[in-house]
């Protein structure tokens, strides 16, 4: 039980860190600015970042597992840009949707075969499917195009009012939606379970006959799923298809994921995090446009600051919870485990 | 003669060797002037030195990444390292004196490397995430170094050093042999050299042997910052111009791709400097071939992933070991 309440602990310092942070940007941006305490600054931050919302989820499943996915912003540009071709061609716009997402499942699905099955390094195999999809997009088009069907232009402009006189996007709602399911998936469902169990030592979780290469797979297969809805909702958002689109938002995702308590280490994590990470990020840059006179650029070094703080508070978590493993040990009078297999070991 | 090219075949450098002459065979073949080199006004002109000329920036930060690499690390603010010192050069050069300019755009390499040294060894942060922090600010640094400007400049000693000739050589060459007979020497002829394999090797066990981990990592990281500056003023000086948005972007990918095809594994250990520079040079003859064939040049970043995929993939024991099966099985059936 004392284990069980050390890991809460921890999880709970992040995700009243992020949630503190956010409260205060908001109030200062609220004090500093007028008009920027309204409900529909607040629900803006949904709608435009709905897409990272989307990713970061999928990808902070991949974290927990230990792993990470490099390809998930060029797959979403790649996604774009099929869309748009698709469109184009005449094809009808939903079967256009399950199409792209479809492709998103088995990308994410090769991915994780080759990294469970031949034991590559997640970082060098998603980095190629980064190459692949950001040159497949080039391959199809080198121009952005513009979306003008009519399914795609209504679900761009629908507004779904919300009480309180505020509206959100369709792509802000199923970005709500998603991150409740993945809640769901993480503490109720066995692939949840298994998800923590492979991330907090792949060793153990084999030896305990846990289905760690099915687990990997459907992990990353989970992650190309969300790049591929991302991919759809930023698709609606932007109207256009462009190679181009979303330079390095990979490492946003990432930092979303950091800022949201997500340990880089894997097994450790709440799945509300990564929602809670964007949005911090979402109200820095909001701060930034209202203020007017800072650039842009500004936003990317208020980020690395706050990666640097939380970088920080995950790893005095992770040195306070050892010390206590050790205490909780000496207890039980057992030997600490002091260096934790690795698969390089267990291979021979 | 059988048992060395036995021997030869098994080495690391072997296969990476393999592929960049085989892509060089099949220039030939495209362009049968591929390898004339001919001299012009003393200097020497010719695909093959246009690609060592190219690619030595990659070249460099390659072999700074290979020391990362070996300690079971990584770092892939690289690129953003070469943007901010390329910058700092420009910004200062305009009012001072060039040699100032250079000095402290090789010191803020070094503070950079010795930043994510410092986050690596005495915080003990995950090396990817410790280096994430400059990745993500160091572009802005550099915008703000730069004033959100592409900023230009125009000096003779300067853009001597990116594109000048020296005994018919470009210059960047001399920068790369210098940079690399420096590294080997500090592989074979001192004990950093040991040590660092010894840590990526385990940990824990050259700990107790009574190497200080943390001294080596902090160095290592250190020396990967300066690489990275040293390229820096490379890249901007051959164009003249410091970009902060677009000097060195997505370098430190191919960066690590280049060790990984020499043959250094990810999971740290034993390192190959040679093996590195072939794979650097073998990026680079592969984008060359490409332009040079005249297909779009996009179709670059397909070719470079399923480069990738194929080169881990033979590297992968388990790979190697299901093809090893497959074979048997066959035999054992019929």
């Amino acid at each position: 039980m004392k284990m069980v309440d050390i890991i809460w602990k921890g999880n709970h310092v992040f995700i009243l860190a992020t949630t503190v942070l956010i409260i205060l940007l908001y109030g200062y941006g609220s004090f500093t600015f007028t008009g920027f305490f309204s409900a529909q600054v607040f629900l803006n931050l949904f709608i435009d970042n709905a897409y990272l919302i989307i990713v970061a989820t999928g990808m902070a499943f991949v974290i927990i597992t230990g792993g990470i996915d490099l390809s998930v912003g060029a797959f979403v540009a790649l996604i774009s840009m099929i869309s748009a071709t698709l469109l184009e061609m005449g094809f009808n716009a939903y079967l256009v949707i399950v199409l792209t997402l479809l492709i998103g499942v088995l990308f994410g699905g090769f991915q994780g075969y080759l990294i469970s099955q031949f034991d590559l390094h997640p970082w060098i195999v998603t980095l190629a499917g980064m190459f692949l999809a950001r040159g497949t997009s080039f391959l199809i088009n080198t121009e952005s195009i513009v979306i003008t069907n009519e399914t795609y232009s209504y679900l761009s402009s629908a507004k779904v009012p919300i009480i309180g006189g505020g509206y959100v996007s369709i792509g802000a709602i199923i970005a709500l939606l998603l991150v409740i399911i993945a809640i769901f998936i993480a503490k109720y469902t066995k692939f949840g379970r298994n998800v923590y169990a492979v991330g907090g030592n792949v060793s153990s979780a084999r030896l305990m006959g846990l289905p760690v290469k099915r687990t990997t797979i459907l992990v990353y297969m989970f992650s190309g799923f969300c790049s591929a809805l991302g991919g759809f909702v930023f698709t609606i958002y932007m109207l256009s298809g462009y190679g181009l689109h979303l330079l390095g938002m990979e490492m946003d995702a990432i930092a979303a994921c950091v800022i949201g308590g997500i340990l880089l280490t894997g097994g450790f994590g709440y799945l509300i995090g990564p929602m809670l990470g964007v949005l911090s990020m979402g109200v820095i840059q909001t701060i930034i446009m209202f203020q007017g006179t800072l650039s842009s650029w500004w936003t990317k070094i208020a980020v690395g600051f706050l990666l640097f703080i939380f970088i920080v508070l995950q790893r005095l978590v992770v040195i306070n919870r050892r010390r206590k493993e050790m205490e909780f040990s000496k207890e039980l009078n057992v030997k600490p485990e002091t260096e934790t297999f690795t698969r390089k070991q267990l291979d021979t | 003669m059988k048992q060395y090219l036995l021997k030869f075949t098994r080495q690391k450098i072997f296969w990476p060797l393999t592929a960049l002459a085989l892509f060089l065979v099949l220039n030939l073949f495209i362009d049968p002037g591929f390898f004339e080199i001919e001299i012009k006004n003393n200097h020497l002109f010719g695909s093959l030195i246009d690609i060592l000329n190219r690619s030595i920036p990659l070249v460099i930060i390659s072999i700074g990444m290979t020391l990362v690499i070996a300690k079971e690390g990584i770092d892939i603010s690289v690129g953003s390292v070469l943007a901010i010192s390329g910058a700092t050069a420009a910004a200062i050069m305009e009012h001072q004196n060039i040699w100032l300019a250079l000095i402290v755009a090789l010191i803020v390499g070094i503070v950079c490397g010795f930043w994510n040294g410092l986050l690596v060894s005495v915080f003990e942060i995950q090396p990817m995430v410790a280096t994430l922090i400059l990745l993500v600010v160091g572009r802005g640094i550099a915008q703000l170094i730069t004033g959100g400007q592409i900023l230009t400049m125009d000096n003779e000693i300067y853009s001597f050093i990116g594109t000048g000739f020296l005994f018919g050589f470009p210059f960047p060459i001399y920068i790369g042999i210098f940079v690399f007979l420096m590294m080997i020497f500090l592989k074979k002829r001192t004990a950093m050299g040991l040590f660092l394999e010894s840590i990526g090797n385990n940990m824990t066990a050259s700990k107790f042997a009574g190497i200080q981990p943390k001294k080596i990592i902090l160095l290592v990281y250190t020396i990967c910052g300066l690489c990275a500056a040293i390229a820096g003023i490379i890249v901007s000086a051959n164009v003249s111009s410091a970009d902060a948005n677009n000097a060195g972007l997505w370098i430190e990918l191919d960066a690590i791709l280049a060790v990984v095809i020499g043959g250094t594994s990810m999971r740290g250990g034993r390192y190959f400097l040679g093996g590195t520079v072939v794979g650097a040079l073998f990026i680079q003859t592969l984008s060359t071939t490409i332009y040079s064939i005249g297909i779009n040049p996009q179709i670059v970043m397909v070719v470079k992933a399923l480069v990738v995929i194929l080169v881990c993939l033979m590297q992968s024991e388990s790979f190697r070991r299901s093809f090893a099966n497959m074979g048997k099985k066959k035999v054992s059936y019929t």
